[in-house]
């Protein structure tokens, strides 16, 4: 009993020189590594813990145990309290809990100051090696993401099979109906709505969600009162119904309605905008997750805003603040979209020579501006349609097409060996381009690309460099979406076979929306940056990622 | 007179099976599937030989070919009806050569030493008169409507030796054959299967639900995923509407990207085939891809007047692609399909 004394007070002793020290290193302008960061906050757990529950031994030896773990730096004086080396999902996994619990207040505090140390770290141009401190995870700002241990939390909607996933993110929703408030407001028992899944799903298929058109999320939300903003919630409706498709629409709406919410949003008092903004933007994100599946353009932009909102300086007016937001989202709108595709298309049109038969797929905005820009440059090609069911989205290509009047046919993708010997060139759009060089895009295109290499046929995929994506795929089970399978239903020659599916007990119908296409079927990637090998994806990225 | 109603009576019947072929391409006529026009085409050819007037075979050919080129005629995407007509024709050439005394085997085999030898053509035009020829004839046409009732129960007993339990077979339109030949395999090994639909007449549907009936595991996909779901798949299993005489395949539409897709992936593909579908004809020839339906069951909006719209009903599948022919006389490998037809048809038979 008395040895526990003496080692809490110790560690009491020990907390406070470290306190101390820490405090003292943030007031000379050195950079806090993340290992001490980490190391105080436990600290502050295990001061809180000892303080409350005498477990004793146990807890004792717990606490040796991981001080036997090797940790990089401090002297031995300080090595019981030490934790292990830094590993970011564990740190990350225990602390959220530990974040709920705590105010707000101080996480931002400690935010704050990290990003004004970084500040000045950054000005004074300080080396940083501060007495054996940094050894393995000193990261040099020059150089992003170098050998940072990168492991990623796996996407709530590819965990459908997983109970303790799906309770963590009802748990996740419930929560956030809380955070979004404020003191000010007193909202009860309204909550960002959790789907439910529809129909059978095909074995290969159980870990995504499946969601009928038919029940939209909105049922269970209550109107008026609503945590969620009005523009969030059409927008949410006008993609579970599938009034708004197709990546790059998606994203423009996306930001549209974020420009909506940002012009009605007060600041409440007491909190700041940077830090508030993003908080409230969470159920929002999480409600149209709900409805549909965000893209990886969606959640480009969604990081891009996020950044922007927590870069406003504190001192920023509320007016001014958002001002420069909605300045900052009309300049990504223009620049990543809008002038991307008027450089795609000026890339793209080099490409076209007289007398192309030229084939295209679905309706990929990108392309149909592509084709059109052409045409009024005089290009004489004509374009072969291809569509599939059960979206039938070419025949909305071929109304844009046939407005303009470019010579059109169209065949359903069963055709597809029938119509290639025709064909000279084949243009395709994509959801999105992965960092392994394969390109996620509407199901069918790989197989697309497939016959057009049997047929020696060359294949070029247009795709804006904000799709660019850090994940990697190999196959279309394992990350995908699943669209309501009653579309799958049609009536021919007056009989519908599948009408009443859901009673057989052995049938499913499965409706994917993507696939994954090989970069071994893509001849070319037009881009913003200009024509590049499928395989050239992830300098891209690490391009991008340094002009951030 | 008793001929000539006999007479009338055949030629009645002869014209009621051309307007039932030409309509039945539109699906409105009354016979489905290939096995039961290839019965009613041997029934009325058994029909022709018992009633029609002729004296020696040579005349019966003629009436045979006669007629059977105005049945190709009115539906030439139904090559089962020229691949009876070639057999019959067949048979009567052995019925002769057995009745004249010459054994089969010379008859059969063109060795360039019979060539050289006999100097002319050594039929001697089927002039000579025998009179059981007729009853040999009939005889023959009747073993050969009994072998035609039975080739899809003989490719389904082929079933377990080609499924393994809890295999995932890709599949595509609808086809009897596959058809009786998964379900006699779902009687003893469970197993899955995916049915790629095949638009625009998505006849995948019907396929479905009858496999459902035997509580097999079934899963409907658009034409657009066979790529995506394809890495999963053990074995493709199709029919065909015609085998041709390279060791290729005219079979419904989309089934050449299956093939290359089941190349891709390296999953073999087996064709279930029954050997009345075996056709002396060759890629090249006109009608071999398409058969264009009317586009109006793939669009209807307005803007059909501006544009061009194709609708084809039949790919054509090289044989480099197939793995496996399974017939009613068992298995077979693509590059075996040209000696199995020099044994159902005389070459002089090819062009009717």
């Amino acid at each position: 009993m008395g040895e526990r004394l003496t080692t809490s007070t110790l560690l009491v002793t020990e907390e406070d020189e470290k306190k101390h020290e820490i405090i003292r290193a943030k007031g000379e302008g050195k950079e806090l590594t993340k290992e001490e960061k980490q190391r105080l906050r436990k600290e502050k757990k295990q001061h809180k813990k000892n303080k409350k529950d005498d477990r004793g031994p146990p807890e004792k030896e717990k606490e040796k145990e991981k001080a036997s773990v090797p940790a990089p730096s401090k002297p031995a004086t300080q090595s019981p309290a030490h934790k292990a080396a830094p590993v970011p999902v564990n740190a990350s996994a225990s602390e959220s809990p530990v974040a709920a619990e705590k105010p707000a207040k101080s996480k931002a505090e400690l935010r704050a100051e990290r990003r004004a140390r970084q500040d000045s770290e950054r000005a004074s141009k300080q080396g940083k090696k501060e007495g054996g401190q940094q050894s393995t995870s000193s990261k040099p700002k020059a150089t992003p993401n170098e050998l940072q241990p990168v492991v990623k939390r796996l996407p709530d909607h590819v965990q459908v099979d997983d109970p303790v996933a799906l309770k963590k993110l009802a748990k996740k929703l419930e929560r956030q109906q809380k955070s979004g408030q404020g003191c000010s407001l007193n909202i009860t028992g309204v909550k960002v709505p959790l789907r439910s899944d529809y129909g059978y799903k095909v074995s290969l298929f159980s870990h995504l969600h499946q969601y009928s058109r038919k029940n939209p999320p909105t049922q269970q939300i209550s109107i008026p009162v609503t945590v969620i903003h009005p523009s969030i919630v059409r927008l949410g409706l006008q993609y579970s119904q599938g009034i708004i498709a197709g990546s790059n629409a998606r994203s423009v709406a996306l930001l549209h309605a974020f420009k909506q919410v940002i012009q009605d949003y007060s600041t409440p008092p007491n909190e700041e905008l940077s830090r508030d903004l993003v908080n409230k933007l969470s159920p929002y994100i999480s409600f149209l997750s709900q409805c549909r599946p965000l893209s990886a353009s969606m959640g480009n932009a969604i990081k891009y805003i996020k950044k922007e909102i927590s870069n406003i300086p504190s001192q920023c007016k509320e007016e001014e603040a958002k001002r420069i937001l909605q300045e900052c989202i009309d300049s990504y709108i223009n620049e990543k979209i809008i002038l991307a595709s008027e450089a795609i298309s000026k890339y793209a049109i080099e490409k076209i020579s007289d007398g192309d038969v030229i084939l295209v797929y679905g309706c990929s905005s990108l392309v149909n501006h592509i084709l059109c820009e052409a045409f009024e440059k005089q290009r004489k090609f004509r374009v072969i349609v291809v569509d599939s069911r059960p979206r039938l989205e070419g025949r909305e290509a071929l109304r844009r097409l046939v407005k303009k009047g470019i010579r059109c046919t169209y065949v359903l993708i069963s055709a597809l060996s029938y119509i290639l010997p025709e064909v000279s060139k084949v243009f395709l759009g994509a959801h999105a381009l992965l960092a392994n060089g394969y390109v996620m895009s509407r199901v069918g295109t790989s197989q697309i690309a497939l016959v057009a290499k049997a047929y020696n046929v060359p294949v070029l995929v247009c795709c804006e460099t904000y799709k660019f994506c850090e994940r990697v795929q190999t196959d279309s089970f394992v990350s995908n979406e699943l669209d309501d399978p009653d579309d799958l239903i049609v009536t021919r020659n007056g009989k519908t076979h599948l009408e009443n599916w859901q009673t057989v007990k052995s049938l499913g119908l499965l409706n994917l929306v993507y696939d994954v296409t090989p970069p071994d079927f893509v001849d070319l990637v037009i881009t913003d940056l200009g024509m590049i090998p499928c395989t050239s994806v992830p300098v891209v990225l690490r391009v991008k990622n340094v002009d951030q | 007179m008793p001929g000539a109603d006999k007479e009338t009576d055949l030629s009645e019947r002869i014209e009621s099976f051309l307007s039932e072929l030409k309509r039945c391409g539109s699906g409105a006529g009354s016979l489905r599937g290939s096995a039961e026009t290839a019965r009613e085409t041997t029934a009325l050819l058994r029909r022709i030989t018992a009633q029609a007037r002729w004296g020696n075979a040579g005349e019966l050919m003629e009436i045979i070919r006669k007629e059977g080129r105005r049945m190709t005629a009115a539906q030439p995407s139904e090559t089962t009806v020229g691949n009876m007509i070639r057999r019959v024709l067949k048979i009567i050439r052995e019925e002769y050569a057995r009745s004249r005394g010459s054994s089969e085997e010379t008859d059969q085999q063109e060795s360039l030493h019979k060539l050289l030898t006999s100097g002319g053509s050594s039929e001697d035009n089927f002039r000579q008169h025998f009179t059981h020829l007729k009853a040999n004839v009939i005889e023959a046409i009747n073993e050969l409507l009994t072998e035609l009732e039975g080739t899809t129960d003989n490719i389904s007993m082929q079933a377990l030796e080609h499924i393994h339990s809890n295999e995932v077979i890709m599949t595509i339109g609808r086809s009897r054959t596959v058809e009786a030949f998964l379900k006699d395999a779902a009687r003893k090994r469970k197993f899955h299967v995916i049915v790629a639909e095949c638009a625009p007449f998505c006849q995948g549907h019907e396929m479905a639900t009858s496999l459902c009936k035997e509580d097999i595991e079934t899963t409907v996909i658009p034409d657009a995923a066979i790529f995506a779901v394809m890495s999963r798949v053990n074995k493709v299993i199709i029919g065909t509407q015609t085998v041709l005489a390279n060791g290729g395949l005219r079979a419904v539409n989309g089934t050449h990207t299956l093939a290359l897709a089941a190349k891709h992936h390296s999953t073999p593909l087996i064709v279930c085939a029954p050997m009345f579908k075996l056709s002396p004809q060759v890629p090249d020839t006109p009608y071999n891809h398409t058969k264009l339906k009317s586009v109006d069951t793939i669009l209807y909006i307005h803007i059909l007047s501006k544009v061009n719209a194709h609708c084809p009903v039949f790919d054509y599948v090289p044989p480099e692609l197939i793995t496996l022919f399974i017939s009613n006389i068992g298995g077979n490998a693509p590059s075996y399909i040209y000696r199995l037809m020099s044994e159902l048809y005389h070459p002089e038979d090819h062009e009717l």
